[in-house]
């Protein structure tokens, strides 16, 4: 049996996953019902200062995309930070540590950008007991219109200031969670690596309109026939976060910095994805808010059957194992030539792959053969895009092969050996020798 | 001749409570609710040169109409429909999809379920029929040019609503006291419920220009000759009439009856328990008429409801499906039994069925001299009818194997006359075919009469 024990900044969990700071974490009912289903931590939703708490519209805060038969696959909203008092959310996180040890509770905290803010709060978080703080420098509406979540997150330099004086007040661990509404996620990483964090978390909610309502010409989630843009989250963006993370990770300025995989994750498969990416544990919320917390047994199991068919023993043992092999386009084998390849006893003749390619791409696959409906990849016209693969119905009909010996469709014979566009005749700043 | 007594003759109406008849005349397929709908019509996969399409005799850009429904817009989807069949709400009812679209859909390749073409395209005309919206169609400017339609069934109809549409004024002729040919007293009762055949009829008519006569036999009180000099051009949309023989004594007896118009009875009844039933019904037949009077028999409160059909299973005209059908409702099929004589009690009603074992031989039919009595209060024949050729006594028009002979256009010999739907070579008996007999004629005819 695989041992899915995490021990993500020394925070000891029982298993990678951990429900991300958001509503099914904002109190210890639901929190205690978590660890109950088995999750092996959470990050409590973000608390704010002391005072009068934020307060959230009383109308709809979600929106949904959906796929077929309303399969949930992307959720947005605009719910705030915890509505709670700050003082009932701390007494109840220090319960709750006390009760379950073995799980790792984080703490999500977001306060104006001002030293004394956060002087005054972290010295509450640190007498609950819990294992960490996570800082909310991602969410993307109503809080960042204050100058916090996200307003922070856009600016490096806010983040590396507020990373810093949490490093100065608090002693555990201090994970910052960035924003993805940005143009490139290295920098605020690496103002975060500067300001003393000891990992990031990413990606918080994308900004989103998911739905515009017809009828009254307004965004969903609709209050009073207005509408705010919201957070996305769910399956959809997992692609967007990938992305993120890999980019973190293959950064020489921040390699090494510990990351917590967030964004879409559904599946154990989807965490194994974000792990192999340079992740040393993921976050989950929208799965959870949209099947219940049951969904974390099938997450256990399957990382863990995965794991042991491959002969991974420990999580740390496939950390970044995939960070390798994401590269610049630049570096790309130009000489690694693939065909498309329809197996006619799975083909069911829809002709997807036909009309892609004749009406979107290459004009490379046929759509008769002696007068009969028959779909073929046409080698000499094939360039091997892969859209017939995306667009077929039917797992593993279409596949693309990699071919040696000459190239039907250049007529030239294919280069074993490696080469890419740095070297390339047509670039025209390619390296190439000396000519002096 | 059995040596067995027959019992007393058991035919009775009212066999049900009333409950029981409406819960067994309802619709065969409860309708798709919207959600049930745009599920089925997302696991259509959009397909290129879709099968489907090549296999609806009118053409129905099924992909489409399917899209449609999934993008909410089944309104629009009922236009695509509307478009190339105007009668989609009753083909989505009594079409054997299962012979045509759903048997090519690529996910019946795939996984043994077809999308669920037929549903879906009732789901959107029913949408379209039941709300309050405006004829999905305009009739071009009066051309003044007139149009004589013999027959008020699917071709003649679907010939009507084209020509129609096309600023021509169109006048149809119709034998029976009602429009709607087979739709109206052919179809099986709990395939078209709730007055559908009429409520198309009144739907097809709100394009305008269209005028039904009914009363109006050809032969009697209209005549091929004077319709064909009164009107620009005259469509033939007959049907078949005569019901064929058996050529077996005691055929003309009380309870050896004629399945087409016991059904046509049984389409009419507003109440059902006036319908007298055996409690012992045999059905004579392999068609979609002997499964229709099975299945009927069955619901009407019949005990014992048996087919016997002279071949095998495979050369049954009525699809698998269909058998099938037929059978859930406890019909039971006796395959290779072809009628020997008619049995009759003392007062010389009919009271069994002797049917002889049949075999072929080298393709031949032939019967083996096994014989065996089938009780029966009733004997329904449903083999077949004939196209009744004396309609056209005056051999205006050319006739092949005695129905209508007519080209690609649906033309006949007349220059003025074309002819669909069941009464013309290859006819296929099928409401959907009849609808596109008409639709080609009816282009024929715009094409002729515009010049």
């Amino acid at each position: 049996m695989a041992d899915l024990t995490s021990n993500f900044l020394g925070i000891s969990s029982p298993n990678p996953f951990w429900l991300a700071s958001a509503p099914p974490t904002d109190k210890a009912y639901n929190v205690e019902r978590a660890f109950e289903a088995g999750w092996g931590g959470v990050v409590w939703k973000t608390l704010g200062s002391e005072g009068p708490p934020v307060v959230n519209v009383n109308g709809p805060r979600y929106g949904a995309i959906y796929g077929h038969d309303r399969h949930l696959i992307g959720l947005n909203n605009i719910e705030l930070i915890t509505d709670r008092d700050l003082y009932v959310n701390l007494k109840e996180i220090t319960e709750v540590k006390k009760r379950w040890p073995d799980r790792a509770i984080i703490v999500s905290l977001m306060v104006p950008c001002e030293e004394e803010s956060w002087k005054a709060i972290l010295p509450l978080v640190e007498e609950t007991g819990a294992d960490g703080i996570e800082l909310n420098f991602g969410c993307p509406h109503g809080m960042s219109e204050r100058g916090m979540g996200a307003a922070v997150g856009q600016v490096p330099e806010y983040i590396q200031m507020v990373t810093e004086w949490c490093k100065k007040y608090y002693s555990k661990p201090v994970i910052v969670k960035l924003t993805p509404n940005i143009t490139d996620v290295r920098y605020p990483a690496r103002a975060a690596k500067n300001g003393g964090a000891d990992a990031v978390s990413l990606i918080n909610t994308i900004n989103s309109i998911v739905e515009v309502d017809l009828d009254n010409f307004a965004p969903v989630p609709t209050i009073d026939g207005k509408g705010s843009h919201g957070g996305y989250c769910g399956p959809a963006v997992k692609p967007i976060a990938m992305n993120m993370v890999s980019e973190i990770a293959r950064d020489q300025e921040t390699a090494g910095l510990p990351i917590s995989g967030i964004g879409g994750i559904t599946t154990w498969r989807d965490a194994a994805e974000f792990i192999s990416l340079g992740c040393g544990n993921v976050q989950v919320c929208t799965a959870a808010m949209t099947y219940g917390f049951k969904v974390v047994q099938e997450m256990i199991t399957g990382l863990s059957d995965w794991m042991d068919e491959k002969g991974i023993k420990s999580i740390d043992e496939f950390v970044g194992r995939a960070v390798p092999n994401v590269t610049d386009w630049k570096y790309l084998n130009l000489n690694y030539v693939t065909k498309a390849k329809i197996n006619q006893d799975l083909c069911i003749e829809c002709g997807r792959c036909y009309i892609a390619c004749e009406d979107t791409s290459h004009q490379a696959i046929t759509n008769m053969l002696d007068g009969k409906r028959h779909f073929e990849v046409i080698d000499e016209e094939c360039v091997g895009c892969n859209l017939c693969v995306n667009v077929c119905p039917v797992d593993d009909c279409i596949t693309m092969e990699a071919i040696d010996g000459t190239d039907p469709r250049t007529g030239k014979p294919v280069d074993p050996e490696y080469a890419n566009w740095t070297t390339h005749p047509n670039n025209p700043s390619a390296k190439t020798e000396a000519a002096e | 001749m059995s040596d067995r007594q027959p019992l007393s003759r058991d035919v009775q109406s009212a066999r049900l409570d009333s409950a029981q008849y409406d819960e067994n005349f309802s619709d065969l397929h409860a309708p798709l609710d919207w959600h049930e709908a745009k599920v089925e019509a997302e696991r259509c996969y959009f397909c290129y040169d879709a099968p489907c399409m090549t296999a609806c005799p009118t053409s129905i850009d099924i992909p489409l109409f399917i899209r449609q429904i999934a993008a909410d817009n089944p309104t629009g989807s009922a236009k695509t429909i509307f478009n190339q069949n105007i009668m989609g709400g009753m083909c989505a009812r009594v079409c054997p999809t299962e012979t045509l679209c759903e048997e090519v859909c690529v996910r019946e390749e795939a996984e043994g379920k077809p999308v669920k073409i037929g549903q879906l395209q009732r789901y959107a005309t029913d949408h379209f029929m039941e709300g309050d919206r405006p004829h999905p169609f305009t009739r071009k400017a009066a051309t003044g040019k007139k149009v004589a339609i013999v027959g008020a069934g699917p071709a003649g109809m679907s010939c009507a609503h084209h020509l129609a549409r096309e600023g021509h004024d169109v006048t149809v002729f119709e034998a029976r006291n009602k429009a709607g040919g087979l739709n109206e007293f052919g179809i099986a009762s709990y395939k078209s419920t709730e007055n559908f055949a009429q409520r198309e009829i009144e739907f097809l008519l709100e394009i305008g220009g269209i005028e039904i006569k009914t009363g109006q036999r050809l032969g009697q009180e209209i005549a091929l000759d004077q319709l064909a000099s009164d009107y620009d051009a005259v469509f033939l949309g007959l049907g078949l009439k005569n019901t064929n023989r058996l050529n077996l004594e005691g055929e003309d007896a009380p309870g050896c009856e004629d399945a087409i118009d016991y059904i046509a009875a049984l389409r009419q009844a507003e109440d059902k328990s006036s319908l007298s039933v055996g409690r012992n019904v045999v059905v004579i037949g392999g068609g979609m008429t002997a499964i229709d009077i099975a299945i009927q028999t069955k619901l009407l409160g019949a005990e014992n409801v048996t087919i016997c059909y002279r071949r095998g299973q495979d050369a049954m005209n009525a699809s698998l499906y269909e058998q099938e059908l037929a059978q859930t409702h406890g019909v039971k099929i006796m395959h290779w039994r072809q009628p020997n004589s008619i049995q009759l009690n003392g007062q010389g009603e009919v009271c069994g069925l002797e049917v002889e074992t049949t075999s072929n031989e080298g393709g031949k039919l032939s019967g083996t001299g096994e014989m065996q009595i089938i009780q029966a209060d009733q004997i329904f024949k449903a083999i077949g009818q004939k196209f009744d050729s004396s309609l056209l006594s005056d051999h205006q028009v050319e006739l092949e194997h005695g129905r209508i002979k007519v080209s690609d256009t649906r033309q006949t010999s007349h220059q003025k006359i074309w002819a669909g739907g069941d009464c013309i070579v290859g006819g296929e008996d099928l409401t959907v075919v009849a609808v596109e007999d008409g639709k080609v004629a009816a282009q024929h005819i715009n094409s002729v009469l515009q010049g």
